[in-house]
Order: structure tokens, then C-alpha cells, then sequence
């Protein structure tokens, strides 16, 4: 059927700019993308929902420790960053600490150290290869440079990620939402956590390592936190999340490819287009959340307790 | 007494009580949260030295009730007349949640000191007067043994004891308690509302203190104020508790069972289905 | 390594440390270590906005590190306080992206910023260092006591008349302050670390507040004079160092409280087991 999508494309030009559709890179960055987005919702939503975006963001940034030890040991920054996310996730549930001040800053602490540690790979690195484009790299990834065997290792990656949380998925559930109930049903709640932050773990090395350290909290924390604000159901609010985070990432792609043509000859970063995107839609979810009325009573700050609603912890 | 940073404070429709004595007035006060009502037309008046329980079960609006009292709720209609003014020093409060974190380099007096002047701006330098004001309160309520204990390392009922010497020190004319039994074993509890009984006599202040079992609070209540679905009743034990009135406020036939000197409140006829089982 | 040109490392450093010990004690306390994060790493943006249009770095660490405090306490009016950071960082991050990628000579300083260069201070810069610390440590000061009581007991700070809403916002306020003061000098990914990891320590060590807040600038102090021996001697980064130290700071803090836990509750594992209710 020729003519209709021929037909389609014709109306789209002006949206399309040309080259959109056959561009390699583009190929690659939205397959990426959405790959990235589907994982970074399903573990976002978690990750929401535990209160743990400090350790999602925290994650990346380790990966630059990783990245640029990678570097500097000669081997590929993907296998680097998933090392030392994988021991950092290790670090912090060895610390363990069930209240949020503490794991916050059990989490600070690992972050802190993995830093120096790239304050030290990086300095190496810089004074052996005299790269300092491996900083920005490492931190701020770049969609449109990846290279076409990315796409099936993200595509594993991501998929060990879903897998892990679809294995730990009640009990995770259960364990999030109440810590004593998930122990008092004899849930392993610590080793529910440690594999949850092995899932986060990975899905977080493998958003930083395509897209960027910045992207990777972007898409890990606002999406879910959009779809937590629209419905109150997991399933539902994961489903939500990738829709959100699928939609940011292409039409960011497909912006920041455009704007090359707009700005004549400069271009918006496409992480910057994401971003905008995202909280777009995390300001919006507010407006829209706020317009269902049965929804506002459970977001008032202090509501719980004046309406006896179950007690999370 | 009267403190400087509470007269700036704007409140809402709260003036000083009309009687000299009475330490809380709510006048046909209603409280709306999130388009629902949650109380509605309240009426309720205490004295000093009175001992009131504030008795319903979960989700009958006592925290709504005990958070309006302090000025964090704002009624939808009505008045509120508190001891001169809304929050501050006035009114001691012991929340029901009480999250003390052990990694917290926080002492017991040093909390009990904060509810003297921790509204107060700058570091501040605690005289021999104020440090002999925290130990008399610690040595009050049974805290002076845990004076020195880092406060997140303390018990339930120790924690407890520590909030209520943190809520009396700064001399209020009423206490306010949510729950305070709720986390406590059967001998802390009746500890805690035997001194909490001293208290109201021996320092002339109004206390409420919401629970949603009324058995411990009975020998040594003055008053009840009853909560059901967000309306009240109040009067002494005898006239609340009663199958008339009990049943009048739930709108639903109820009995009340008074057996072995402890009071059990079921609904309807059918004793099978309980609603209120204590 | 005392040589004159350090002169000023030494003065802008010690000045930092002070005001990292001061205001960490109650980021610990508070639990806004996220935060502490959050804003020291988005404001980089702001210095990377000044050098696009000629202004002060300083100026653009403010102005962005201070809009960042705004975005958080205002996001985190209708979320919870984790997800409105990370919402602000990565915004702050992201338009940083932006910048950069508006100019090319930018590259070289990046590094300098995120993790500091401390070897390099002229004496320029100690004078605005030391009146933003100023400024932070009066400010904590002045709110010590609402600030302490609506740190660890909120409910009782609102019950006693303390806004706490506002409490929150005057303390973010002082978090962008150390940022724009401490960025510069330390980076604003190690800055953190001088942040959480001394007060960390310093609550393990004593129940007082005072004392803790004391000691915490003592092991801050220590953090960054090693840090800058170290530095000097190896010639590494100074960030290896402080990140190292702050988590040496964590762990013994760790170890002292573990110690102490096991002191008093000599079993709470097994007692927790046995509370257990069985799979049923």
C-alpha cells in the first residue's frame, strides 16, 4: 500500500525534516531510545514508588566512575559502567538501611566516593590520552553517536532488567508498599531490595551509557512519576510511564533533528529536547491530576492521616 | 508568657475563650478537607484541669479534630477559641506518629529543652533557670532517668514520656495528645494516663487526648467527646455512652455492653457483628 | 606545599570546610542529602550559562543554584521531596547540556568545575568566598533552633508555631549559598562529599547537637587539609581525596554506632527473626 503512507509522509514534510526517516543514526537513536524508555519506566515506577530516585540518580553518575575507568583500562565503557553500578547497588544494600534519611545518605556516601574515583580515571585519562572529550562523553552521552551494535547489547541488557523485575514483581510490590507486612508474610525483603537495585542497576548503566547521565534520571524518575500522579495501579502506571517516556524520546529526537534545520546549521541537544519534554508532561500530569477531583484528596499533603487512608511506610 | 513571635502570627476566626476557665471552645465548627466533610458542626467546650477523651474509631476525624484545635486546619464554618491565640507555646501537642530516628545526636532534654524555645531565632544560651525547668519536667513526667539518653534510642513509652515533657514546658493551658496509647503496651499506656490525670489536676490544664478505645481512659475521664463519621457528642462518660446516644450519633442502631467494668460498643441488635469491639 | 601561591588554596579551602561541616550537620539531619547533590551539580549549568554570555561564574552559580532551590521547594509542594530534585537536576543538567553546547571554548573548564581547582585559587576569589560563607554560617545561626527542632521533629515544629514549609525553603537557600561559594573551589560533584561525609560521622560520636555540629567542621577541616597534602604530594586530583575521606568518615561513624548497637542490643537479629511471623 503505496499510496497512503506515501500520502502520510507528504503531509508530515514540514514535521519531518528530510532525512529523518533514512538517517542511520536517527535509526539507531530511536531504537535505543525506546528501549531505554521502556526499561526506564518499568524500574522507574519502582523506583518512584520506594522513594529511591536519589539511588536512580546516583546510579549514573557512578557510571561516570565506571565509564572512565573503562577508558582508562582500555576495555568497552558499557562492560565498565555495569560493573561498577552492579558493585555500587551492592555497596549500598550491604549498608541496608531501611529509613529513607539514612539509605539517602548511605547512597550519598557511595556516590561521593564513586565521584572521587572518577575525579581520579578521568585526570589519568586525560593526562594519557589527552581525550578531555571523554568527560563530556561519559556525563552527558549522545544519542546520535551510538553505534549500531548498541542497539542489540541495550536491547539484552534491558531485557535481563524486565526480567529480574517481572521475577521480583509482587513480592517487590508488596515489600514497597509495606516493608513489616512484606516481612511479616516471610517475603526475603532484603534480598527483594538487593535484586530490585540489580535491576536499577542495570537499566540505569545502560540508559547512561546511550544517552547520558542526565537522560537516564529523566527518563527513570519522570515518566513514572507522571503515571503516579495519573493512576494509582502498577501495571497501569508502567504502561503510562513508557507511553510517556516512548513519546518524549521520539518526539526529542525528532526535534533536536529538526532544529539543525530551524537554527540553520546549529541544533538543539537532544537531551535538553527530551528533558523539556518530559517535565512538559510531569507539569501537565499535575494540571490533569488535579482536575479528576477524587484524585486530589490523595495527593493533599496530610490527607492520609486526617482520612485515615492505609498507612504506607 | 505571652511570647512574641505568636502575637504577629494571623489566625483564623480563634479569640480568647469567653469564660475565664475554659481552655477550648468549638462553636458548630464544620472542617471540609478536599471537597469532603470531615467534621461537621462540632460543638465542645473544656476547662482547665478537665480530662478529656476524644474517642472514635479510625477515620472519625480525631486527628482533623486535634489538628484544628492547633490552627493547622482552618474550619470551613464555626469558631474556635483557644488560650490566647492559635499555636505557639499555649497549646502543648504530642503528635501520634512520633519518627525519633536513633542516628539523630539528639538527647532527651535537649528535645524537652526545644519545646521551651525552639520557635526562637538564633543559637541561644540555656541559663541555670532553663536547665532547672527541663529537669523539673523531665523528673515530672518519669524521664529523668533517660535524661542524658540519646532520644532516638529510647522506648515507645519512653519517647512518649519525653513528648509530653517537650509539650508541658512551656506551661500551656491545654494538652493536646493523638493516640498516645496507640504504640504502648497495656502497663505503659495506664502509666502514661495516670500521669497524664496528675498532670491535668496538679498543673490546673485542660487536657484532650484523642484514643480510639475509651476502656483505659475510664476511670480517670471527666469528659468524652465522641466521634462518629465526623460528628460528635460530648458530656460525661455516663450520658455519651449510652445505647441512646451512641445510636442517635451513628445513625444506626448500636448497643452499648457494659461488662466487668469495661465498656464495649456493637452495632445493631445482631451482637454477632461488631463494629466498635474492644 | 606551603609555598605562597597555596596561600590562598589554603584560606578558601579551610573557609569551605567550615561552612560544609556547619551546613551538613543538618542536611544529615534533615535528610537532604539528595539536595545536596542535586544543586552543587545542577548549578554547573549556571557557570557554564555565565561564561556563554561573559558573565561571572559566581553570579551564574547563584542565580542558578538559588532558581534551583525555588524549583525544588516548589515541586515539592504537590511530590515527594525525592522526585521533585531529581525533576530539578536533571532540568538544571539538561539546560547546562544546552549551553555548553552553544559554546566551544567551554570544554577545558569542565573538569575544572565538576571537581574543582582548588591548587588554583587566586586571591581574588577568597574575598566572595569568605562573604558567602558569612552570610550561610549566620543564616544557619539564626535559624539553629527551628531549624534543629523542625529537623528532627517536624510535627512538633509545626505544632509549636514554626513554619515549617518555610524552613525547608530558608535551608535549600543555604544549600545554593554553599554551592555558589564552595563550587568553584572544590567542584560540584566533591562538594558533596564534604557535605554528608563529616557530619555523618560526627552524630555516631556524641548525642549533643552543638558538639556534633562542632566536630563536623573539625573532620570537614581535616577532609580537605589532607585532601590538599595528599593532592599536592601525589599530584592526583584533590576530588579522589575528599570523596575518599568522606566515605572513611562514613564508615567509621558506621562502625562506632554498630559498635554501640551491639553494646546494647546484643542479639536484635535473632529477636527480629523470632518476631517473625512464619510463612503461612
Amino acid at each position: 500500500m503505496p499510496s497512503p503512507s506515501a500520502a502520510v509522509t507528504a503531509s508530515l514534510a514540514p514535521v519531518f525534516e528530510p532525512g529523518f526517516f533514512s538517517s542511520g543514526p536517527v535509526h539507531v537513536a530511536l531504537a535505543v531510545g525506546g528501549i531505554v524508555a521502556i526499561v526506564s519506566a518499568a524500574v522507574g515506577v519502582f523506583t518512584v514508588i520506594r522513594g529511591q530516585s536519589f539511588a536512580g540518580h546516583s546510579l549514573a553518575d557512578i557510571g561516570t566512575a565506571g565509564g572512565s575507568a573503562a577508558v582508562w583500562a582500555g576495555v568497552s565503557t558499557i562492560f565498565g559502567l555495569v560493573a561498577f553500578n552492579v558493585v555500587a547497588a551492592g555497596v549500598m544494600e550491604l549498608i541496608g538501611i531501611r529509613r529513607p534519611r539514612g539509605r539517602d545518605l548511605a547512597t550519598g556516601i557511595v556516590l561521593g566516593a564513586s565521584l572521587g574515583l572518577a575525579a581520579l580515571f578521568l585526570y589519568e585519562d586525560t593526562i594519557s590520552s589527552s581525550t578531555t572529550g571523554a568527560t563530556v562523553t561519559v556525563l552527558f552521552g549522545s544519542i546520535f553517536t551510538l553505534a549500531p551494535g548498541t542497539t542489540t547489547i541495550v536491547a539484552v541488557l534491558g531485557a535481563v532488567s524486565i526480567a529480574l523485575l517481572a521475577l521480583l514483581y509482587r513480592p517487590l510490590l508488596l515489600s514497597s508498599l509495606s516493608y513489616d507486612l512484606a516481612a511479616a508474610r516471610g517475603i526475603p525483603v532484603r534480598l527483594v531490595g538487593g535484586g530490585f537495585l540489580l535491576a536499577l542497576a542495570l537499566a540505569v548503566s545502560l540508559s547512561a551509557v546511550t544517552i547520558g547521565a542526565i537522560l537516564s534520571t529523566a527518563l527513570l524518575i519522570g515518566p513514572a512519576a507522571v503515571a503516579e500522579r495519573l493512576t494509582r495501579r502498577p501495571a497501569r502506571a508502567i504502561a503510562v510511564a513508557a507511553a510517556v517516556g516512548i513519546g518524549s524520546v521520539w518526539i526529542g529526537t525528532l526535534i533536536a533533528y529538526d532544529s539543525t534545520v530551524w537554527l540553520g546549521g546549529e541544533s538543539l541537544p537532544v537531551s535538553f529536547c527530551i528533558v523539556g519534554l518530559v517535565f512538559v508532561a510531569y507539569l501537565a500530569s499535575g494540571l490533569i491530576a488535579r482536575a479528576l477531583p477524587e484524585r486530589r484528596l490523595e495527593r493533599r499533603p496530610g490527607a492520609r492521616d486526617a482520612l485515615a487512608l492505609p498507612e504506607v511506610d | 508568657m505571652g511570647s512574641d513571635a505568636d502575637a504577629s502570627r494571623p489566625s483564623p476566626p480563634i479569640g480568647a475563650p469567653s469564660a475565664t476557665n475554659t481552655v477550648l471552645e468549638l462553636d458548630d465548627v464544620s472542617v471540609s478537607l478536599g471537597g469532603r466533610t470531615v467534621l461537621e458542626d462540632v460543638s465542645f467546650s473544656l476547662e482547665a484541669g478537665e480530662f478529656c477523651g476524644l474517642i472514635g474509631s479510625n477515620g472519625a476525624g480525631k486527628t482533623t479534630l486535634l489538628r484544628l484545635v492547633l490552627g493547622l486546619v482552618t474550619p470551613a464554618r464555626g469558631t474556635v477559641r483557644t488560650p490566647l491565640g492559635g499555636r505557639g507555646p499555649k497549646i502543648g501537642y504530642v503528635p501520634q506518629k512520633i519518627s525519633l530516628e536513633p542516628d539523630m545526636p539528639l538527647r532527651a532534654r535537649d528535645l524537652v529543652a526545644l519545646g521551651l524555645d525552639g520557635h526562637r531565632l538564633g543559637p541561644g544560651r540555656r541559663g541555670p533557670a532553663q536547665r532547672a525547668a527541663v529537669d523539673e519536667m523531665l523528673e515530672a513526667v518519669g524521664a529523668a532517668r533517660f535524661a542524658e539518653a540519646r532520644v532516638g534510642n529510647l522506648s515507645g513509652g519512653e519517647q512518649q514520656r519525653v513528648m509530653i515533657a517537650h509539650a508541658l514546658i512551656s506551661r500551656p493551658r491545654l494538652l493536646l495528645l493523638d493516640e498516645p496509647l496507640a504504640n504502648l503496651d497495656i502497663r505503659a499506656g495506664q502509666e502514661v494516663v495516670r500521669l497524664l490525670a496528675h498532670i491535668a489536676a496538679e498543673q490546673h490544664i485542660g487536657i484532650l487526648l484523642s484514643a480510639h478505645d475509651m476502656n483505659p481512659l475510664l476511670p480517670v475521664m471527666d469528659r468524652i467527646l465522641y466521634l462518629a463519621a465526623g460528628r460528635a457528642v460530648s458530656g460525661s462518660t455516663d450520658e455519651v455512652v449510652s445505647t441512646e446516644t451512641l445510636s442517635r450519633l451513628y445513625g444506626q442502631r448500636v448497643e452499648v455492653i457494659r461488662t466487668h467494668g469495661r465498656v464495649i460498643v456493637v452495632a445493631g441488635t445482631d451482637a454477632a457483628d461488631p463494629t466498635h469491639d474492644f | 606545599m606551603f609555598a605562597g601561591y597555596l596561600v590562598n588554596t589554603w584560606e578558601a579551602a579551610t573557609i569551605v570546610a567550615v561552612v560544609a561541616g556547619v551546613a551538613g550537620f543538618f542536611i544529615v539531619l534533615r535528610g537532604a542529602a539528595f539536595a545536596a547533590h542535586a544543586l552543587p551539580n545542577g548549578a554547573f549549568a549556571g557557570a557554564a550559562g555565565a561564561t556563554l554570555i561573559g558573565a561571572n561564574t559566581i553570579l551564574g552559580l547563584g542565580v542558578f543554584s538559588l532558581a534551583g532551590a525555588a524549583l525544588i521547594a516548589a515541586l515539592g509542594r504537590r511530590a515527594r521531596q525525592d522526585v521533585a530534585t531529581a525533576l530539578t537536576i536533571v532540568v538544571m543538567l539538561a539546560s547546562g547540556d544546552l549551553f555548553l553546547s552553544r559554546t566551544s571554548e567551554y570544554a577545558p573548564a569542565i573538569f575544572a568545575l565538576l571537581f574543582g581547582e582548588v591548587l588554583g585559587i587566586s586571591s581574588g576569589q577568597v574575598v566572595p568566598t569568605a562573604a558567602i560563607a558569612a552570610v550561610c554560617v549566620a543564616a544557619v545561626l539564626v535559624l539553629y533552633r527551628p531549624l534543629l527542632l523542625s529537623s528532627v521533629a517536624p510535627d512538633l515544629a509545626e505544632a509549636q508555631g514554626i513554619d515549617t514549609r518555610f524552613m525547608d525553603l530558608a535551608f535549600l537557600v543555604v544549600i545554593a549559598l554553599v554551592t555558589t561559594m564552595a563550587v568553584p573551589v572544590v567542584g560540584s560533584l566533591l562538594i558533596f562529599s564534604l557535605l554528608i561525609g563529616p557530619p555523618a560521622a560526627a552524630r555516631a560520636f556524641t548525642d549533643r547537637p552543638p558538639v556534633a555540629l562542632g566536630l563536623s567542621v573539625v573532620l570537614a577541616l581535616l577532609s580537605v587539609w589532607v585532601s590538599i597534602a595528599a593532592s599536592f604530594e601525589t599530584n592526583l586530583p584533590i576530588g579522589f581525596f575528599v570523596g575518599a575521606t568522606g566515605a572513611v568518615w562514613y564508615l567509621a561513624g558506621h562502625v562506632r554506632t554498630a559498635w554501640a548497637g551491639h553494646a546494647r542490643h546484643p542479639e536484635p537479629a535473632r529477636a527480629r527473626r523470632a518476631a517473625r511471623t512464619p510463612r503461612g
